[in-house]
C-alpha cells in the first residue's frame, strides 16, 4: 500500500462514487478519476507486467506520457484494449483488465522470465530462438508478445463523422502560452481554434496553478475562451491534435461521449505549437519499481484527484521544478526528503540532500526505501524529475529542426518553419512567464503580453553515463536498459535509427514520449557525441494513438470501395442472382440456390442450346465525337476506325505505349464523326482518361470530344441459336434479316418513346444481339425479353457462364489471359502492326527488339486427357525437373465445357504458336500432370455458329 | 493531404488529382526514331530533386494541366495551362 485519498480537494464531485474491478478485485473511485487516480487511491501498486521481462510496473505519469499503466476496460459488455489509465474517465461498472499478465498484475505465472533477462538483451531474438527452427518457439512466443486482447464483439457501428474547418490561426494546447496566443490573435479579430486534449483549458495551471493578470488564472482563461468566441472562433477540448500533414493539413481526434467520437481536418493559416513538455526520468538503477513516478505527475494526482502517492516520499531531481511538488506533498501531510543532484539546489523549507544520486531502490514489487549515499532510507515512492523535454511533435513532423539547448538541458526547436511557431515550454520557456509572453509574441499581440510573477527554472544536465552500474530502464514501455543501449552501440548500431529499431527503445505506444532523449543523451556520451549531433529519430503521427474507427469514419463494409451496381441489380436479385464483383462492378454470376457449378453448367449449356439473357450494361461505352473523331479514335487504338463504316462494328485492342495490350472491345461507327467505344467494364475510367488526356494533348479539343456515357445507356444480350427468333418477337420494329443486320453491325431504332441500339456483337461465338436503351428504359425492356424467354426454352445467364462460353471460343479476357507484357502478336493478331503507316499508341514499341525475340509467351488452348480433371488456373506450364525447373507460361483461364463436355483451358507459354500439339508437363502444388497445346478456339473454329 | 490548384477550378484536395507523368515531347514518325530514343520517352524520367514540373490530371474538370512542385518539401509552386487560348 502506498496510496491513498485525501479527504479533501481535487477536481472531483466527492458525492458520486463509482464502483469498478481491477483484475477481478472490486475498487471504489470518485466521479472524476481517471482510472490511475481511482487504483492510486485505493492504494493498487502493481498495475502491469513490463513487456519483455515481465517486471511488476506501477503508474508512472498522469496523462498521455504514461509508459506503465495499459489496461483493457470493458464498459458495457465490450472491451477496448489497450487503453491508457492515466487518460481514461473512471466510470461506473466498467471492468479494467491488465495487460500482459496473467493471472493479474500483482501475480504473474510468467515472472521467472525477469531471472533469465540476462539471456534476454536487446535484440536477443535475433540471436536465438534459432536451432532447430523458429517455427517450434513461434507459437510460444506469439502467445506472449502483445498486450491486451482484441474484444471480436467491439465493433463499433461506423459513425464518426469527420468535419474540415478553416481558421486564421490554430493553437495546439490550451495552458498558459497557448491562451495567451488565443488571446493576442482573438483579440486582433482573427479566427482562432484552440485545440487540448484535456477535458479543462489549463495545461500546466491546472495542477500548479498560477496568478495571471494579477487575479486567478482561470477568470484570465475564461476571459480567452469568450475572445476566442467573439471573434468566430472555437475552443475545443478532449480533442488531440495528433498529426501535421502537408501543406499545413492539422488532423484532431476529439471526444464527444457519449457522442460518436470525431475526425477534424483544419487547414490553419498558422499554427502555434504550445503542446508543453513532459517531465523526464532520472535514469537510475531499479527505476522501474512500482512506486518509482514522475515527480509532476505526483502533483497532478494530489491537485486534481486529491490523492497522495504515499506517506514518505522520497524526491530525486536535478532541476527546480521539483520543488513545488515537493512541498505541496509535504503541505499534504507526506514526510518528503528530497535528493538534489546539484550543489545549489533552491532555497526550501524540506529536508534536502546536495549531490545526492540515487543508488538503487529497496524492494522488488514496490519501492520499500531508496539508497542514496550508501545509506538505505525509507520510503514508499520515490519520485524522479530528470528535466523537462519540450512536446516538439507536431513541428517536427512538419519537419522542423531541433538544437540542443545546454542551458535548458533540452532538445528545442531551432530554425523557423514556414507558417508555425512554437511557445511556452514546448519551446522551453519552463515558467509562467515565459511561457506567457512566447505566446503572446507567437499570437501576434503588441504592447504588454498578459503577465504573471517571475518565475526560476535551473537544471543541471543529469544524462545516463555509458558504464553505469545497475539495471538501469530507459524506456519502460519497450523494457529497454541503459545495458541495452550500451550492447547496440557496441554492435555498431550508433545511428538513432538504428538504436530505436535493434533495441526497440522508442517504439511501444509511448512512442519514447519518458525515453528518447534520455536514449539518446546515452547513446551521444557511449560514442563521444554531442546531443545535437546524435539528432533524434523521426517523428511521425499520431501523436498519442487514435481509434482506426476515427479515422475511417463512415467507410466501412460497402462504403470503403463502392462497387458500381447496375441500374437492374433489383430485377436481378428478384430473380435470385447471386451477385459478384467483376472489374469494380457488382454483376449476377449465376442465378438460383443450387450448387453454383451445377447451376453455371446448366446456364451455360443452355444459352449454347437455345438462347438466354445476360446484362452487359456495365460494358464501358465512351462516345468520341467530332470531325477529329476519326483521327482519335485511330491513335489511340491498334486497329484502324476511320476505315470502319457508319453503322458497323469493328474489334479491337487498345495498347499503352509499351505495346502492350491494355484493353480490348468493339467500337462502333454511330455517325461520320461519332464513334462508340465500347472497353472492358474495369477499364471505362481508365480508357476515357487515355483518350481525354490524347485529346487535349494530341488534337484540338474544339475539333473532337470524349463522352463516357456508360451510366446513360444499359446493355441487354440476348445470345444463342434462338436469339434471333426471340428478339424478333419482341416486336422491336428494327430490320432483323441477316442482310439488314449482318454480324457486327448495328440498328437504331425506339423503344417506348426514347432510343434503341440494336447491335450484333457476340462474346459467346452464338449468333447474339446486344440490345441497348437508356438506363430508365432497361426495366421495361428485360421485362419484355424475361416474358419471351421460356417460349424459346431460353434462360438467364450470369457472367460464369458466360466466361465459359468466350472461353470455348478461346477469346481473350485482358488481365486474366494477357499479363504486363502481352502484345497484339502474341494474341494472334499481326495486321495492324505490318499495315499501318499511321501513327498510334505502342506503335514504335511493337518494333523494339523484344517484341521480335523468340521464346514471347503466346496465348493458345490447352487441352487435357480424356476423363482427366480440369487444369489449376495458375498452374505453370513446365521443362525440366528439380533444380532445373523452368516455367513456360501457365494456365490462365480452366473450366469444364458443358457444350463439349470436357474441361478446356487457355494460356500463355513460350513459343507456344510453334508447339502446337506438343504435350508439355503442367505443375501445380508439387504435382505434375500433362496438358496438349491446342488451338484457342475449341468449338467451330469456322465461326458458323454466329450466323446460325 | 495537399491542396492542388487547378487552373481552372482553384485550389482541391489532391485526391481529385491524378499524375500523369513529366512533360516529354513523343518521337515520332515511329520509323525514325531508335531504340533508344524510344526507351528513353517510355522509361527514362529526370525525377528532379526541388522543382519539377509535371502534368496532372484533375478529374472533376478533365483537364491535364502542369504543375511545378518542389519534389523535397512537397510546396506547389505553381500551375499552368497547357493549351493557350483555353
Amino acid at each position: 500500500m502506498s496510496g491513498f485519498r485525501f479527504a479533501e480537494g481535487g477536481a472531483l464531485d466527492r458525492g458520486r462514487t463509482l464502483a469498478f474491478t481491477f483484475d477481478g478485485k472490486p475498487y471504489l473511485g470518485i466521479e472524476g478519476d481517471s482510472v490511475a487516480s481511482a487504483l492510486l487511491a485505493n492504494g493498487v501498486r502493481v498495475v502491469g507486467r513490463s513487456f519483455k521481462y515481465r517486471r511488476p510496473r506501477g503508474i508512472w505519469g498522469a496523462w498521455t506520457e504514461e509508459p506503465n499503466a495499459i489496461v483493457d476496460i470493458a464498459r458495457a459488455g465490450r472491451t477496448t484494449p489497450n487503453l491508457r489509465a492515466t487518460t481514461e474517465k473512471l466510470e461506473n461498472d466498467i471492468a479494467v483488465r491488465s495487460v500482459n499478465s496473467g493471472p493479474s498484475a500483482a501475480e504473474n505465472r510468467a515472472g521467472l522470465i525477469d531471472r533469465l533477462a540476462s539471456l534476454m538483451p536487446a535484440g536477443y531474438y535475433y540471436k536465438t530462438f534459432i536451432w532447430p527452427r523458429w517455427e517450434k518457439y513461434e507459437p510460444a512466443i506469439r502467445a506472449m508478445a502483445g498486450l491486451g486482447k482484441l474484444d471480436p464483439d467491439n465493433r463499433p457501428p461506423a459513425m464518426n463523422p469527420q468535419f474540415n474547418a478553416r481558421c486564421d490561426v490554430l493553437v495546439i494546447g490550451g495552458g498558459p502560452a497557448g491562451l495567451a496566443a488565443a488571446s493576442a490573435a482573438a483579440r486582433s479579430d482573427r479566427v482562432v481554434f484552440v485545440i487540448d486534449d484535456r477535458a479543462e483549458l489549463g495545461g500546466q495551471l491546472l495542477h500548479r496553478g498560477g496568478t495571471i493578470e494579477g487575479g486567478d488564472w482561470r477568470e484570465w482563461a475564461e476571459s480567452v475562451r469568450t475572445a476566442v468566441g467573439a471573434a468566430g472562433g472555437r475552443v475545443m477540448t478532449a480533442t488531440t491534435a495528433y498529426g501535421v500533414y502537408d501543406h499545413n493539413l492539422v488532423c484532431a481526434w476529439e471526444r464527444r461521449a457519449p457522442q460518436p467520437d470525431a475526425l477534424w481536418r483544419i487547414r490553419p493559416k498558422k499554427i502555434v505549437v504550445a503542446a508543453g513538455a513532459i517531465e523526464r526520468p532520472l535514469v537510475v538503477p531499479d527505476n522501474d519499481r512500482p512506486g518509482v513516478m514522475s515527480a509532476d505527475a505526483a502533483l497532478v494526482y494530489l491537485r486534481r484527484y486529491g490523492v497522495l502517492v504515499g506517506r514518505r516520499i522520497a524526491v530525486a531531481t536535478n532541476n527546480d521544478s521539483a520543488y513545488a511538488v515537493a512541498e505541496a506533498l509535504s503541505e499534504a501531510g507526506a514526510e518528503v526528503e528530497m535528493f538534489d543532484l546539484r550543489q545549489d539546489p533552491p532555497e526550501t523549507k524540506l529536508r534536502v540532500t546536495r549531490m545526492a544520486e540515487v543508488e538503487g531502490v529497496v524492494g522488488s514489487t514496490g519501492v520499500e526505501g531508496v539508497r542514496v549515499g550508501g545509506r538505505a532510507r525509507v520510503a514508499d515512492a520515490l519520485l524522479l524529475s530528470g528535466g523537462w523535454t519540450p512536446t516538439v511533435h507536431l513541428l517536427a513532423q512538419g519537419r522542423g529542426k531541433l538544437r540542443y539547448d545546454d542551458r535548458l538541458a533540452a532538445l528545442v526547436p531551432a530554425a523557423r518553419v514556414e507558417g508555425t511557431t512554437v511557445a511556452g515550454a514546448a519551446n522551453g520557456a519552463f515558467t509562467l512567464d515565459a511561457a506567457l509572453a512566447q505566446g503572446h509574441a507567437a499570437g501576434g499581440g503588441e504592447g504588454a503580453a498578459p503577465n504573471a510573477p517571475a518565475g526560476r527554472y535551473r537544471i543541471t544536465a543529469a544524462w545516463p553515463k555509458p558504464d553505469a552500474p545497475g539495471r538501469r530502464w530507459v524506456d519502460f514501455a519497450s523494457d529497454v536498459t541503459l545495458k541495452d543501449v550500451a550492447l547496440a552501440a557496441r554492435e555498431g548500431y550508433v545511428s538513432v535509427e538504428h538504436l530505436k529499431r535493434y533495441t526497440t527503445l522508442g517504439m511501444a505506444t509511448d512512442q519514447g514520449k519518458t525515453s528518447n532523449v534520455n536514449g539518446l543523451a546515452a547513446m551521444a556520451a557511449l560514442t563521444g557525441r554531442a546531443i545535437d549531433e546524435t539528432g533524434t529519430t523521426t517523428y511521425r503521427p499520431p501523436f498519442t494513438p487514435v481509434p482506426m474507427g476515427v479515422i475511417a469514419g463512415r467507410r466501412r463494409g460497402a462504403l470503403v470501395n463502392p462497387l458500381k451496381r447496375l441500374p437492374l441489380e433489383a430485377e436481378h436479385r428478384a430473380d435470385g442472382a447471386q451477385m459478384r464483383e467483376y472489374g469494380g462492378w457488382l454483376r449476377p454470376a449465376w442465378h438460383g440456390p443450387d450448387e453454383p457449378e451445377r447451376a453455371i453448367q446448366r446456364e451455360a449449356a443452355r444459352a449454347r442450346d437455345a438462347v438466354a439473357l445476360f446484362d452487359g450494361s456495365s460494358l464501358g461505352k465512351i462516345e468520341v465525337i467530332g470531325p477529329d473523331a476519326a483521327r482519335l479514335a485511330d491513335f489511340n487504338s491498334f486497329n484502324r476506325l476511320s476505315t470502319l463504316k457508319p453503322g458497323r462494328i469493328r474489334y479491337g485492342f487498345l495498347l499503352s505505349e509499351s505495346g502492350v495490350v491494355f484493353d480490348d472491345g468493339v467500337t462502333l461507327r454511330l455517325t461520320e464523326d461519332r464513334f462508340l467505344v465500347s472497353c472492358s467494364s474495369g477499364h471505362t475510367d481508365a480508357v476515357l482518361m487515355r483518350l481525354e488526356l490524347w485529346r487535349q494533348d494530341r488534337f484540338d479539343p474544339r475539333r473532337v470530344v470524349v463522352h463516357d456515357a456508360t451510366a446513360q445507356w444499359a446493355t441487354l444480350t440476348v445470345t444463342g441459336p434462338r436469339s434471333r427468333e426471340l428478339v424478333a418477337a419482341l416486336n422491336l420494329d428494327v430490320a432483323l434479316d441477316d442482310e439488314s443486320l449482318p454480324h457486327m453491325s448495328f440498328a437504331t431504332g425506339a423503344f417506348e418513346g426514347g432510343p434503341l441500339r440494336v447491335a450484333r456483337v457476340s462474346f459467346t461465338g452464338d449468333r447474339a444481339y446486344e440490345l441497348s436503351v437508356p438506363a430508365s428504359r432497361a426495366r421495361s425492356l428485360r421485362a419484355r425479353i424475361k416474358e419471351k424467354l421460356p417460349a424459346f426454352g431460353g434462360g438467364l445467364m450470369g457472367i460464369e457462364a458466360l466466361m465459359i462460353l468466350r472461353a470455348e471460343k478461346g477469346y481473350v479476357v485482358v488481365g486474366k489471359d494477357t499479363d504486363g507484357t502481352t502484345m497484339p502478336h502474341d494474341l494472334g493478331f499481326r495486321g495492324p502492326r505490318e499495315a499501318r503507316r499511321d501513327e498510334y499508341v505502342g506503335k514504335r514499341s511493337l518494333f523494339l527488339p523484344i517484341a521480335a525475340e523468340r521464346g514471347r509467351k503466346e496465348f493458345v488452348g490447352l487441352a487435357v486427357p480424356a476423363g482427366a480433371a480440369p487444369l489449376m488456373t495458375g498452374a505453370h506450364l513446365v521443362q525440366g525437373a528439380g533444380k532445373a525447373r523452368r516455367s513456360l507460361g501457365y494456365v490462365t483461364s480452366s473450366y469444364m465445357s458443358p457444350t463439349l463436355k470436357r474441361p478446356i483451358a487457355l494460356g500463355l507459354v513460350e513459343d507456344g504458336f510453334a508447339r502446337l500439339g506438343q504435350t508439355l508437363a503442367v505443375y501445380h502444388l508439387g504435382a505434375e500432370r500433362r496438358a496438349t497445346v491446342a488451338g484457342l478456339c475449341a468449338l467451330d473454329p469456322e465461326g458458323k455458329r454466329l450466323n446460325a | 493531404m495537399q491542396i492542388f490548384p487547378c487552373p481552372f477550378c482553384g485550389p482541391r484536395d489532391e485526391t481529385e488529382f491524378q499524375y500523369i507523368g513529366e512533360p516529354k515531347a513523343r518521337p515520332e514518325p515511329a520509323e525514325e526514331v531508335s531504340d533508344a530514343a524510344w526507351a528513353e520517352y517510355l522509361y527514362f524520367n529526370a525525377n528532379p530533386k526541388g522543382a519539377s514540373r509535371e502534368i496532372w490530371l484533375h478529374f472533376t474538370c478533365m483537364e491535364s494541366f502542369a504543375m511545378t512542385r518542389d519534389t523535397e518539401t512537397n510546396a506547389v509552386i505553381g500551375s499552368e495551362v497547357l493549351r493557350p487560348g483555353s
